[in-house]
């Protein structure tokens, strides 16, 4: 059994020491606030400075802004507009009527200094322009090289003061990187930090692999992989790079997804023409049967709480969404529109079903609540597909496919995200074309 | 697209008929014998090997073609699975694994599903013919393995496809 208590690689540099200093004081009358659950947010002005110090400041701050900007929520304001500098904030309280003059609500302002141990120092402050009082304060310790790690932290902790939901910055993307003509394509398992940043390629491309997930501890990424033209779902571990196949069935596996605790895979097997969906125990390895049906059934992803299962099946006539028991009792078919609907995935928060339509030769990536009622369209596309959640269930990532070249015989395939209302979809920077995005949780 | 494909088959099984009608009515397998045919003057002077991958693909026909999100066999089918059955029996010593595809218009793991359907479809006819089933292996590549690049009906239809792969 992979042990699940070993450094990830992505630990491994930072040892965390975050202490609360100067906690915001009396909350004032109008305190800095979005409600995100709205409709329409208009974008805070944040001035994010250039951290005291280390040359390395700069590019903390650099990371906390592009991240929250990213979001779609804040808006950063230009640094050739700040009056007071950074020596002075970091020697002193800010002087507000400086910020206000250039429409600031929000101010970050941080040191880095390299500590007599050799570990850097980082601290923070997130201050409330209009209110005049600071809203939250801490500081960091890590090894030098991880700076960028923190920078999402921190962005983090802005994130959450602000809106009062977690933030999704200190997380990381597994995905599919592709290469080559259409006919012949290579693909590679990759990962990289949420915003582009530390992309890695996991396997060489020598060998086919498809849909990877990751464990919820992001230790450990289940995917299908055609090792010896045999596909089947594999475990692969971040730590020591080591894959193995994962159970011993008939036929193809595919569809790996794991449970919330982590101690499970739910799975495809394609047997003699039919697909059903299976259970396996990673601590006892035994396998369970979920649905016995001569449809494809297919694409099944664990609600949070591990109670219920949505999964995608042509049971009856054509690929729609079902929800059933995690025993594979009380199965419900959820979707009723026109075309099909497959790939469900349930949000973190235990509230949604995100999935892929495909209707009248156009594909679009929308939700629907798990009683079936809801649904909304996000995205829309010649080939959009493979919807994943941020951990606090606000944005979603997923994969665009679009025809180029001359008489569009060559395919370019890029991830996207969107927030759940809809706006602010952005193109992810990656090296290659890729598809297949998982998100991980916030890493532990 | 399909349509060309199929008459650039036919075409060639025409000549390698022409060319084998001095032999006994042994289907098409024979085109290596005709080495000196004056009428095809383009035709190089050998074909393929009787028995061989070459022969199998050029002189059966190595796929067959499927509905959109359909696994059913149609008669055009079944008919080149007729062959590649009456092939396979002829050369016993054969394996063969049957390749599931599915065109890009639906989403990668129904596809996967779709194509072991497909691949299990041709399976199931060739030994219903009486192909040893410790022959014959399937795999399904979904839609990652297109034959034909383009956004439209004539590309997606040649890559709906079950194909019989000599070992």
């Amino acid at each position: 059994m992979p042990t699940r208590q070993t450094l990830t690689a992505l630990r491994r540099a930072i040892a965390l020491a975050a202490v609360l200093f100067l906690a915001a004081a009396v909350p004032a009358k109008a305190e800095l606030h979005l409600d995100i659950s709205k409709g329409t947010v208009e974008p805070l002005p944040i001035a994010v400075t250039q951290f005291y110090g280390e040359p390395v400041g700069q590019q903390i701050a650099n990371v906390v802004e592009a991240d929250l900007e990213r979001s779609g929520l804040f808006r950063p304001l230009d640094h050739r507009a700040f009056i007071q500098t950074p020596d002075q904030l970091a020697n002193g309280l800010p002087r507000y009527g400086d910020w206000k003059v250039i429409n600031a609500q929000a101010l970050v302002s941080g040191t880095a200094a390299v500590q007599p141990d050799g570990r850097l120092k980082v601290e923070f402050r997130l201050f409330d322009v209009l209110a005049q009082q600071q809203l939250t304060g801490l500081a960091y310790f890590t090894q030098p090289d991880g700076w960028r790690r923190i920078a999402h932290i921190i962005a983090d902790a802005i994130y959450k003061r602000v809106t009062g939901e977690d933030g999704y910055f200190d997380t990381r993307i597994v995905y599919i990187a592709e290469s080559g003509p259409a006919t012949t394509r290579q693909k590679r398992l990759a990962i990289m930090d949420q915003d582009g940043e530390n992309n890695l390629y996991l396997t060489d491309g020598r060998v086919l692999v498809l849909t990877p997930r990751f464990s919820p501890t992001a230790q450990e990424i289940t995917y299908l992989s055609y090792f010896n033209n045999k596909p089947r779902v594999y475990i692969f571990n971040v730590d020591t790079g080591r894959q193995e196949v994962l159970g011993d069935f008939p036929g193809m596996t595919f569809a790996p997804r794991f449970s919330p605790d982590g101690n499970k895979v739910i799975m495809s097997l394609a047997q003699n023409g039919n697909t059903d969906i299976y259970l396996l125990d990673l601590r006892t390895r035994r396998q369970t049967r979920l649905t016995d049906n001569p449809a494809i059934d297919t694409a099944p992803s664990f609600s949070p709480d591990g109670s219920k299962i949505t999964f995608e099946s042509d049971r009856g006539g054509s690929q729609q969404i079902y929800t059933m028991n995690a025993d594979g009792t009380n199965v419900q078919r959820i979707t009723f529109g026109a075309g099909k609907y497959g790939t469900p995935v349930w949000s973190p928060r235990g509230d949604l079903i995100a999935f892929t339509r495909i209707n009248g030769g156009r594909f679009s990536i929308g939700v629907i609540r798990p009683d079936g009622s809801g649904e909304r369209e996000l995205s829309t596309g010649y080939l959009v597909e493979g919807p994943t959640w941020a951990p606090n269930g606000r944005v979603l990532m997923y994969f665009k496919e679009k025809p180029v070249g001359e008489g569009g015989r060559q395919r370019q395939v890029r991830l996207y995200s969107i927030d759940l209302t809809g706006r602010n979809e952005r193109q992810m920077l990656t090296p290659t074309d890729a598809s297949d995005p998982a998100w991980s949780p916030l890493i532990p | 697209m399909r349509m060309k494909y199929l008459s650039l088959c036919a075409a060639l099984a025409l000549v390698a008929a022409c060319s084998s009608t001095p032999e006994k009515k042994v289907d098409v397998a024979a085109a290596s014998t005709a080495t000196t045919t004056p009428t095809a003057p383009v035709q190089k002077p050998t074909g393929p090997v009787p028995g061989s991958k070459e022969d199998f693909v050029v002189n059966v026909g190595d796929r067959v073609f499927f509905g959109y999100d359909k696994f059913d066999l149609t008669p055009e089918a079944t008919a080149t699975l007729d062959k590649q059955a009456a092939w396979l029996k002829k050369y016993g010593s054969v394996t063969i694994t049957v390749e599931g595809h599915a065109d890009e218009r639906g989403t990668r793991e129904y596809n996967l599903a779709l194509g072991e359907r497909r691949a299990n479809a041709v399976k199931n006819y060739l030994t219903a013919l009486g192909v040893d089933l410790a022959r014959v292996q399937v795999i399904s590549y979904g839609k990652e393995r297109p034959a034909v690049l383009g956004s439209n009906e004539a590309a997606w239809a040649q890559n709906r496809r079950g194909v019989t792969v000599i070992n």
